[in-house]
């Protein structure tokens, strides 16, 4: 089996073993990026990645293992665009973030960065400004979003495992679309520090990998307390892989009803079903469920995340970085019009939008009433959780869509978020684990993932689950 | 409360951001929609229900005060549009 599609632990073994080099797996990630179509990168340094691995330790828990990082991840001395033509040939990372500062000390080497939806506001990576992705398993579709290049080159065996960042299911969604695991670990589990901010009470950076148990074996190193980000907690980061496969006998799995309504495309709701049986055969018991807010869910994403976004992206002003116009009549025109040049569509909406959320005479009505519409969803999801263990869903209404649907359709693209959304507003940990595939109407096989969410800090028993639905899928 | 229309051109200047005419059009068709959606919340009762800012139990951790390294300038500058005398040059501001 070629190294390009080997997992992190398998191609940990022989590296330990002496049986390959950091080097050898950087060769052959590099000749499949030149072979392939999928545009899940939008560069890769090979030279500098060799030249890390010369001094990498290999005895540290991931040693050796190249990395790709989604471009709104600072990495010293690359370029971090967030996919945007604001920051195109005008931003080069002063530091690194401290997932990639962890990264590194457990002799992990970053390579490539990843396309993305420009500042992570999509569902498709199609508002890249900077290069487009197919889904690897129909080049007519989109991979989903934001994080789709993180997933597209897992799914395409041009990249071992990435990170990625899910602020609305940005991690989860483009996993199932592509057919990988996507961990959005628990907000406040992994600093943001150095993660080019969309919504700051939202947002998580979580790997995309080829197996549960690579995602945890990359949990353990980014998790943990980092006193650059006062929003990161406290709590111990224990060995997530302990236990994944010690079963779920006994564990309570509950099934919201809102959640299992008609909009589900039935073949995708066939798999879903298939994987639940597994999971109960293997010991679990099913119980229904109700999320009575569900239906406010994305209403009160739209608000929250354009209103944080319209604070965060005030920084792309021309000042300090990023494309400035040339000859500004007066400062007011620099920042009017380098945003204006620098900035695609659906951000541009969304900073409207954020804006007016926020703005005078509305701020009650929308933004404070979001807020408290949030805690809402919260208590929903704490309710549950007296109940069971973890909450089962779909990842997505539908498999990865065709290239262009619903361009013009900013409102559809939205709705169909409604199973990955509550995640971020609550801020528990979720993933997506593949579940099987159905036959698209063109005739290609288009992977479905499952969703697990569990209560925040859940994520042993939640990977453990998925460990589960993984192994039903394999057998 | 009635159903709003946003006035994109007025909000585009709060956010500092020039648009088109063709802009302000297709926008302001897309936020009308969007805004027709998000009245749902409306409905919600939020009697006596608390907002809630961010999710994790975290209240204000303040560090010591003591200085630490942190980027040089020459680092921070490398970025700039513009800079001369250790410094980011942009258009006069003030009037003298």
């Amino acid at each position: 089996m070629s190294l390009n599609t080997q997992t992190i632990s398998s191609l940990r073994e022989q590296l330990i073993a002496g049986d390959i080099s950091p080097a050898d797996i950087l060769d052959s990630l590099a000749e499949n990026i030149s072979n392939s179509d999928v545009g899940a990168y939008l560069g890769h340094d090979l030279d500098f990645a060799k030249h890390e691995a010369t001094s990498v330790d290999l005895t540290k828990p991931l040693g050796g293992i190249p990395i790709g990082i989604k471009d709104n991840i600072n990495v010293n001395g690359q370029p971090c665009s967030c996919a945007s033509s604001f920051l195109e040939n005008a931003y080069s990372a002063p530091y690194d973030a401290t997932v990639i500062r962890k990264l590194r000390e457990a002799g992990a080497i970053p390579f490539g960065r990843m396309n993305m939806d420009e500042f992570a506001m999509g569902s498709t990576t199609e508002n890249s400004a900077l290069g487009k992705t197919v889904n690897p398993h129909d080049a007519c579709r989109a991979p989903g979003g934001s994080s789709g290049g993180s997933a597209a080159a897992v799914a395409s065996n041009t990249a071992i495992a990435t990170l990625g960042s899910d602020t609305g299911g940005s991690i989860r969604q483009p996993a199932s679309h592509c057919g990988v695991v996507g961990l959005k670990p628990s907000y406040g589990r992994i600093s943001r520090y150095g993660l080019v901010a969309f919504a700051s009470s939202l947002d998580q950076i979580g790997p995309l990998t080829r197996s549960v148990e690579d995602a945890a074996l990359v949990l353990n190193v980014i998790a943990g307390h980092d006193p650059a980000d006062s929003t990161s907690l406290k709590q111990d980061v224990p060995d997530f892989t302990e236990g994944l496969s010690d079963g779920i006998q006994g564990m309570k799995l509950g099934l919201p009803k809102e959640y299992f309504g008609d909009g589900i495309h039935p073949a995708v709701r066939e798999k879903i079903d298939h994987t639940v049986k597994g999971l109960n055969a293997a010991g679990a018991e099913i119980v229904e469920i109700s999320l009575p807010h569900t239906e406010y869910a994305v209403a009160t994403y739209y608000i929250l995340a354009t209103a944080e976004a319209s604070s965060n992206l005030s920084r792309f002003d021309g000042i300090r970085y990023g494309n400035r116009v040339d000859k500004p009549d007066d400062v007011l025109d620099l920042y009017r019009r380098s945003r204006a040049q620098g900035f695609g569509p659906e951000v541009k909406r969304r900073i409207i939008l954020g804006t007016y959320v926020l703005s005078s005479g509305y701020y009650d009505a929308y933004y404070n009433r979001a807020q408290k519409v949030r805690t809402l969803i919260r208590h929903d999801f704490l309710d549950a959780y007296k109940k069971v263990d973890a909450i089962i869903s779909p990842v997505s209404p539908n498999a990865a869509p065709l290239l262009g649907a619903d361009k013009d359709n900013p409102l559809q693209q939205y709705l169909a978020d409604i199973y990955t959304i509550s995640a971020n507003i609550a801020g528990i940990c979720g993933i997506s684990v593949p579940c099987g595939a159905i036959t698209s109407e063109t005739g290609s096989n288009l992977p479905v993932g499952l969703q697990i969410l569990g209560p925040s800090m859940g994520e042993q028993s939640l990977l453990r689950i998925a460990r589960a639905a993984e192994l039903i899928q394999q057998s | 409360m009635n159903k709003e229309q946003i006035d994109v051109r007025y909000v585009a200047n709060l956010a500092r951001m020039d648009l088109s005419e063709e802009e302000c059009t297709i926008f302001q068709g897309q936020l009308n929609a969007i805004l027709g959606y998000i009245e749902k919340l409306q409905d919600v009762d939020i009697e006596g229900i608390d907002p809630t800012a961010h999710n994790s139990p975290v209240f204000a951790g303040l560090r010591e005060d003591t200085s630490r390294p942190a980027l040089n300038q020459d680092d921070l500058l490398r970025n700039a549009p513009e800079s001369a005398l250790g410094q980011i040059r942009v258009p006069k501001v003030v009037d003298a």
